[in-house]
C-alpha cells in the first residue's frame, strides 16, 4: 500500500508541476488543483497508513494519528478556496487583457505595451 | 496569564467583520471605524513591546489546551517588535487610505484589517501549522487588495502572484507534513528540542524540508531566484495598499530568522546552522539584482519596488552573517526599511496624482502644483533609503558593515552595500531632479493634495528621523532581542514548561 501510494502522490505532482508549467490560465488552473491533491494526500499518509483503525483514542487498541486528519481538512478548506479564487481572478484576467495567457498577451505581441 | 497578546489578532479580525459588513453604509462611518481600530492596534503593540522588552518570554495557549498539543501565541522581544513595525505602518497607511477619497473601493478598509490579522497571527504564532494558516489569511486579503480597482495591470500581475504564492503555500504544507511525519510535533518549540536530538537516519529528510522552508520563505521575502513577481505586483497596487506591502517581504525574513534560530540554530546538532551556506551567495546577488532594477526602473513606483528588494538582500546577508550584533543591526534597518518604503510608496502617489497626464513615468512634464513640499518629502525619504547621515538607513548599513570587518564576508558585505547606496542615490536622484526641477515652465492643471494625506505620508517619513534620534534605546532592543534570538533555550523552556490555567494534563 505504502508504494501504490506513492508512487500515485508522484504521478499527480509530475502532471501537477507540468501544467502548472503550461502558458494558459486553465491548464495552470488544473495543475494547481491536482498539486494540491497530492500535497493533501501527502498530509494525510504523514500520519503513517493504518486500515481500519479510528482516529479517536481511547475508543480501541489500535488508532490511526488524528492530527494529519485534521491538518488536511484545514489545508483542503484553503486550498478550495485559493483555487475558487484563482479561477476568478483568471476569469477576470481573460476578461481585461482579452486573452487567456498568462502573461496577458499572445505569442508575437510586442512586450512594451506597458510603459 | 495576559490576554493582551491575543489581542492584535483578534482585533483586525472584529474590525475586518464589522468593517465587511458595513460594506457601502458611508465612507465616513467605515474610515473612522477602521482609523480608530489601526490607532487602538498601535497603543496595544506598543504596550506589548513595553512587555516584551524585560525579556519575559510571555506564552498564551489558545483555549487552555497545554503545549505541545494546543496552539500557542509567544511574545518575544522579536515577535513584540515585529508587531510594532507592522502597527505603525498600517496606521498611516489606512490614515492615506481614509483621506484620498477619490477611490469608491469599499472593500478596502476591511481587507487591509484581515492583512493585519494574517501579518499579526504570522509575528505571535509559535506553532508552524499556524504560522501556514496565518501565511494563508494574509495571502487572500493581499489577493484581493492587489486587483482591488481593477485594471490590465493589476490583473496580469495578479494572476502572476497568485499562481505563484500558491505553489509556495503547497510547498509549504508539504516541508510541515513532512517535518510532522519525522518528529510528530508542530509546535515550533517542541520541535526545536526534537531536531536537536535526531537519531542519525532522520537527519537528511528534516534537512530537506528545512531548505523547503528556505524556498517558501524565500519566495515570500522576494530573495533570488523568486522576486520577479514583485516589482510589477507592487507597482500594480493602489498607493496604500503597495505600502501595506512594505511588510510583507518582511514576514519572510521574519520567518527565515524565526525557523533557522529556533528549530535549525546553532543547536540544532547535526542540522545545525543549516542555511548559512546557501542564504548568503543568495542575499548577494538579490542585493546586486536590486541593484540593477533601480538603476533600469523607467517609472517611480517601480524604482521604489526594486529598493525593497535592496533592503531585502541587505537583510538576508545580515541574517547570513549570524552574529548577535548583524542579527541586532538587521532588524534595526529592518524597521528603518520597512517604514521607509512604505512613506516612499505614498509620496510617489501623491507625486502621481498631481502629474498632469497622471503617470509616474521618469520624463520631463509640467511643474507640480506642489513642487516644494512634495520635493523635500522625496528629497528626505531619497537620502534615508539611500542610507546617506543622519537619517535612519545610514545608522542601520553603518552598523550592519560594522558587524562584518574581516575577512571575505567584509570584502563582498561592504562592496555591495557601498554600491547598493551609491545606485539608489544615483537613480533618486535622476528621478528627483527629473520630477522637481527639469519640468517645464508651466505649473500642471491639477488639484493639490489635501492636508490629511501629505500628513499621512510624513507621519510614516517622520519615523526615519525618529530612528536616528531615539537610535541608542532602539539598538539596546535590538541587541537584547539578537541574544534571545541566539539562545533559543529560554523560548524552548518558556513554551514547553507552560501550564495551563484550567491545569489539564
Amino acid at each position: 500500500m505504502e508504494l501504490l501510494i506513492s508512487i500515485m502522490i508522484a504521478v499527480m505532482t509530475a502532471c501537477g508541476v507540468y501544467l502548472m508549467l503550461r502558458s494558459r490560465t486553465f491548464p495552470v488552473i488544473v495543475g494547481l488543483t491536482l498539486f494540491t491533491y497530492a500535497v493533501n494526500l501527502f498530509i494525510f499518509v504523514m500520519g503513517r497508513l493504518t486500515s481500519g483503525a479510528p482516529p479517536v483514542i481511547g475508543t480501541a487498541e489500535q488508532y490511526a494519528d488524528p492530527l494529519p486528519q485534521a491538518l488536511v481538512l484545514t489545508a483542503i478548506v484553503i486550498s478550495f478556496a485559493m483555487t475558487a479564487f484563482v479561477l476568478v481572478l483568471a476569469l477576470r484576467a481573460r476578461a481585461e487583457l482579452g486573452n487567456d495567457h498568462v502573461d496577458g498577451k499572445q505569442t508575437g505581441e510586442s512586450q512594451e505595451d506597458r510603459v | 496569564m495576559s490576554h493582551l497578546i491575543a489581542l492584535p489578532v483578534l482585533l483586525p479580525l472584529i474590525t475586518g467583520v464589522i468593517l465587511l459588513l458595513l460594506a457601502g453604509k458611508g465612507f465616513v462611518l467605515t474610515r473612522t471605524v477602521s482609523l480608530v481600530s489601526a490607532g487602538l492596534l498601535v497603543i496595544i503593540s506598543l504596550l506589548l513591546f513595553y512587555t516584551a522588552s524585560s525579556g519575559v518570554i510571555q506564552v498564551y495557549a489558545m483555549g487552555d489546551w497545554a503545549p505541545p498539543f494546543g496552539i500557542v501565541l509567544v511574545l518575544d522581544r522579536l515577535s513584540a517588535f515585529m508587531v510594532l513595525v507592522t502597527s505603525v505602518l498600517a496606521f498611516f497607511a489606512i490614515w492615506y487610505a481614509a483621506s484620498t477619497m477619490d477611490h469608491p473601493a469599499y472593500n478596502l478598509n476591511g481587507l487591509l484589517h484581515l492583512l493585519l490579522l494574517g501579518v499579526n497571527g504570522a509575528f505571535l504564532t509559535g506553532d508552524l501549522f499556524n504560522l501556514f494558516v496565518c501565511f494563508e489569511v494574509l495571502l487572500l486579503a493581499s489577493y484581493a487588495l492587489l486587483v482591488q480597482g481593477g485594471g490590465q495591470e493589476r490583473a496580469r500581475a495578479g494572476l502572476h502572484y497568485v499562481v505563484l504564492n500558491l505553489a509556495g503555500s503547497s510547498l509549504f504544507l508539504i516541508a510541515v507534513a513532512t517535518l510532522y511525519g519525522i518528529t510528530g510535533t508542530l509546535n515550533m518549540a517542541d520541535m526545536a528540542a526534537k531536531v536537536a536530538n535526531l537519531p542519525a537516519q532522520d537527519a537528511p529528510i528534516v534537512a530537506a524540508a528545512g531548505l523547503l522552508f528556505m524556498v517558501v520563505f524565500g519566495l515570500k521575502a522576494a530573495m533570488v531566484p523568486l522576486y520577479f513577481w514583485l516589482p510589477r505586483a507592487y507597482s500594480a497596487a493602489s498607493a496604500p495598499v503597495a505600502a501595506m506591502f512594505a511588510i510583507m517581504t518582511k514576514i519572510g525574513v521574519y520567518s527565515i530568522a524565526r525557523v533557522y534560530t529556533l528549530i535549525f540554530g546553532d543547536h540544532a546538532g547535526e542540522l545545525a546552522n543549516l542555511i548559512q551556506p546557501w542564504l548568503w551567495p543568495l542575499a548577494l546577488v538579490t542585493l546586486a539584482l536590486g541593484v540593477i532594477g533601480v538603476l533600469a526602473a523607467r517609472n517611480l513606483r517601480m524604482q521604489v519596488s526594486y529598493l525593497v528588494i535592496i533592503s531585502v538582500g541587505t537583510l538576508l546577508a545580515g541574517l547570513a552573517l549570524n552574529t548577535a550584533e548583524a542579527l541586532s543591526a538587521t532588524f534595526y534597518y529592518l524597521a528603518h526599511s520597512t517604514w521607509v518604503c512604505g512613506a516612499l510608496y505614498l509620496i510617489v502617489d501623491l507625486i502621481r496624482r498631481q502629474r498632469q497626464d497622471g503617470s509616474d513615468a521618469i520624463r520631463t512634464g509640467p511643474s507640480l502644483p506642489q513642487s516644494t513640499t512634495l520635493g523635500l518629502m522625496f528629497f528626505v525619504a531619497a537620502l534615508s533609503v539611500a542610507g546617506m547621515p543622519p537619517l535612519s538607513g545610514f545608522v542601520g548599513k553603518l552598523l550592519l558593515l560594522q558587524s562584518a570587518t574581516t575577512g571575505y564576508a567584509a570584502i563582498w558585505l561592504w562592496s555591495l552595500v557601498l554600491l547598493g547606496g551609491l545606485a539608489s542615490i544615483t537613480a533618486l536622484s535622476r528621478s528627483g531632479s527629473t520630477f522637481f526641477w527639469r519640468t517645464t515652465e508651466v505649473v500642471a492643471n491639477t488639484q493639490k493634495a489635501s492636508l490629511l494625506p501629505l500628513a499621512a505620508a510624513l507621519g510614516l517619513l517622520a519615523t526615519t528621523p525618529a530612528l536616528a534620534l531615539w537610535g541608542e534605546p532602539i539598538i539596546a532592543y535590538t541587541d537584547a532581542m539578537a541574544e534571545q534570538l541566539l539562545n533559543p533555550g529560554q523560548y524552548i523552556d518558556s513554551v514547553l514548561r507552560h501550564t495551563t490555567v484550567g491545569g489539564n494534563p
